[in-house]
C-alpha cells in the first residue's frame, strides 16, 4: 500500500479501533506539529537537539534539548508508531531553556526538536540517530 | 520512501566496524572511586590472553556514562528497593537481614570471593543459594525464586557495597573440582550452532556479531541493567540467554552445571572491580 | 495502580542566593507503550507516567508532557534557579490516575 497521508491516516484510526484506544490518541507528525504552532512558520536558529548518531540500544536513548529563549519545546521522533515524545515548557524557575531525558526509538530515523521562542516564532532542529539491532537475544 | 530507508540501512552499515577495540576510558564512580575495568589475565588463563577487560569497555559512550553516576544508573533504584527489605522482618524467627548483619554496608567483601566451598554444607555456593539459605534457616522465610526479582535486587544490593573491590574467587582446594567442571562447560561447544563460550567471549572478543561489540563475557558486573529489557540480569539468566542462543537446551538457573560455569567465569574477572549493578546492552 | 513506583530526586542542599542548580530525577514505572502484545497476542494496554511538574515555594521550574516513546523509569534533567530557601515539589501523573510526589528542602547560604 502506498502511504500517502491519507492512508496513514486510516491505519492510524483501525490501529486506534484494535486498541480500543480514544481515536486523539493517534497523532501523525504534522498534526503535533499543527497542534503546537497553530500552523505557523518554522525556521531555524535559536534551538539544539542533542542525540547519540547511534543508539546502542533503541530502547534508552538519551537526548538534550536546549535554547536561550524557548518558553515551550516539543520533540517528536518521527519514525515512531506515535511520534509525540515529550513537551518542555518551561516555568519562571527555569534557569535555562534546557532538558533532558531518554527516550524510544522504534528504529533508526529523524529525531526533531520544535521551540516556541519568547517573540512567539518557531524553530526547529533535528538529528537522525541510528538505531543498532545487537547480535544476542541472550 | 523505500529508497530513502535503504539509503539509511546501508549508511548503518558502512559507519559500523566490523571490529572494534575495547575502548580507552576510565570508569570513576561517582567522581569518587576509580574501578579496575582492565587488568592483566590471572594465572590459569595466561596461556590464552594477557588482559581482562570489563564489559563497561565493549559499551556505547552513553552506556559507559550512565554506569559511572549512582543518580543515572537505573540499576541503582532495585538497590534501593532490595535496601529496604534487607531492613524488613520476614519469616516465623522475626528477623530481617538486618537483624544479624546491622548495615547492608557490613556486607563489603563477600560479593567479589562467590561462588566459594561452603564447609559446613560440602558444596560450592552461590550468593543466591547464601540468601536462600539465610532465609530459610535463619529467618523461617520462603526461598526466593533463583533469578526472581527480590533475588536479584538483593544481589545487586550486596555487589553495590563491594563496588571497587577485586573478584577473587577461589579455585583451588575443595572447590577446584567444580571449578574444573565450570571450565570443561565453557570449552563445549553446545547447540546446533555448535558454540562454546569460548568461541565468541575469548575467540572473538572485540570483533562485533551483527552490530554488537562482542565483550569477554566478563561476571564482575552482574546483577546488570540492560538497556534491552529495562530491568535487572542475573549471571544464570545470561548464561541461559547465551546458551539458548546456540540454539540448545540449556540448564537452569541454580543448576549445578550454572554454579560450576559461574564460578570459572567469575575466576576469569579475577582481579577486576565488582561493578553491579552495571549499565549494559 | 501501577506496582513498585518510586520517585527519586537528586537536589543540593543548599545553594547561594539566584544560584542555578541541576535537579534530576527518576521514578521506577514501566512506561507501557501500548504498543506492545502480550504472549497471547492481545495489545498491552497503554500505562504510562503523562506528565512530570517541578515547583519551587509554588513557582513552576518545568512542565512536562510525557508520551508513550519516553523510556522505562523516566529520567528528566533540568536546571533551576534557587531565589531563596525553600522546598522544591516534584510531582508525576499517573495514566490510571495515580499522582506520585515528594519535595526536597534547600538551604541559602
Amino acid at each position: 500500500m502506498e502511504l500517502t497521508r491519507r492512508n496513514a491516516m486510516l491505519m492510524g484510526v483501525s490501529a486506534c479501533l484494535v486498541a480500543g484506544l480514544p481515536l486523539q490518541a493517534a497523532t501523525t507528525p504534522e498534526e503535533a506539529i499543527a497542534a503546537f504552532t497553530g500552523g505557523a512558520e518554522i525556521g531555524s536558529g535559536d534551538i539544539t537537539l542533542t542525540a547519540p548518531e547511534i543508539a546502542e540500544n533503541g530502547n534508552t536513548v538519551p537526548i538534550e534539548v536546549a535554547s536561550e529563549t524557548a518558553v515551550e519545546i516539543m520533540v517528536l521522533a518521527l519514525g515512531n508508531p506515535t511520534p509525540p515524545v515529550a513537551t518542555f515548557k518551561f516555568g519562571k524557575l527555569a534557569a535555562s531553556r534546557a532538558a533532558s531525558t531518554r527516550i524510544r526509538l522504534a528504529g533508526t530515523q529523524d529525531v526533531v526538536a520544535i521551540a516556541k521562542l519568547e517573540d512567539g516564532s518557531f524553530v526547529q532542529a533535528a538529528a537522525t540517530v541510528k538505531v543498532t539491532i545487537g547480535g544476542c537475544g541472550g | 520512501m523505500k529508497i530513502w530507508t535503504g539509503a539509511l540501512l546501508a549508511g548503518a552499515l558502512t559507519a559500523l566496524p566490523l571490529s572494534a577495540e575495547p575502548v580507552e576510558d576510565t570508569l570513576i564512580l561517582n567522581e569518587d572511586i576509580t574501578l579496575v575495568t582492565r587488568t592483566a589475565a590471572p594465572d590459569h588463563l595466561s596461556d590464552v590472553m594477557d588482559e581482562v577487560i570489563s564489559g563497561w569497555h565493549f559499551r556505547g559512550t552513553e552506556t559507559r556514562a550512565m554506569q559511572a553516576d549512582d543518580f543515572d544508573n537505573p540499576g541503582m533504584i532495585f538497590v534501593e528497593q532490595a535496601e529496604e527489605v534487607w531492613n524488613t522482618v520476614d519469616g516465623s524467627e522475626g528477623k530481617s537481614c538486618a537483624s544479624c548483619h546491622e548495615g547492608s554496608e557490613t556486607m563489603a567483601g563477600v560479593r567479589p570471593v562467590y561462588p566459594k566451598y561452603n564447609e559446613a554444607a560440602g558444596e560450592v555456593r552461590t550468593l543466591e543459594m547464601q540468601i536462600n539459605d539465610c532465609r530459610e534457616n535463619r529467618m523461617g522465610a520462603e526461598k526466593w525464586k533463583y533469578t526472581g526479582g527480590d533475588m536479584v535486587n538483593m544481589t545487586a544490593l550486596l555487589a553495590s557495597v563491594s563496588r571497587g573491590m577485586p573478584v577473587n574467587v577461589a579455585i583451588d582446594g575443595p572447590a577446584q573440582s567444580t571449578w574444573e567442571a565450570g571450565k570443561e562447560l565453557y570449552y563445549t561447544r553446545t547447540g546446533q550452532l555448535e558454540l562454546a563460550c569460548s568461541n565468541c567471549h575469548e575467540d572473538n572478543y572485540g570483533n562485533m556479531i551483527r552490530a554488537d561489540h562482542l565483550s569477554q563475557g566478563q561476571i564482575n558486573g552482574f546483577p546488570v541493567y540492560r538497556l534491552k529489557n529495562t530491568k535487572l540480569n542475573a549471571a544464570h539468566a545470561r548464561f541461559k540467554g547465551c546458551i539458548r542462543d546456540t540454539r540448545a537446551e540449556t540448564y537452569s538457573p541454580g543448576s549445578p552445571e550454572f554454579i560450576a560455569l559461574e564460578l570459572y567465569v567469575a575466576s576469569r574477572g579475577n582481579g577486576l572491580s565488582v561493578e553491579g549493578p552495571s549499565i549494559r546492552n | 495502580m501501577a506496582t513498585g513506583v518510586k520517585p527519586r530526586v537528586k537536589v543540593p542542599k543548599t545553594a547561594a542566593a539566584g544560584e542555578t542548580i541541576t535537579i534530576k530525577t527518576l521514578i521506577s514505572h514501566k512506561m507501557e507503550s501500548g504498543q506492545r502484545k502480550d504472549d497471547d497476542g492481545n495489545v498491552i494496554p497503554r500505562s504510562i507516567i503523562n506528565r512530570f511538574t517541578c515547583d519551587f515555594n509554588g513557582e513552576n521550574v518545568i512542565d512536562v508532557v510525557l508520551e508513550p516513546a519516553i523510556s522505562t523509569n523516566p529520567y528528566l534533567e533540568f536546571e533551576a534557579v534557587v531565589p531563596e530557601a525553600g522546598e522544591f515539589v516534584f510531582t508525576w501523573y499517573d495514566d490510571d490516575g495515580s499522582v506520585y510526589d515528594t519535595s526536597k528542602k534547600i538551604a541559602v547560604e
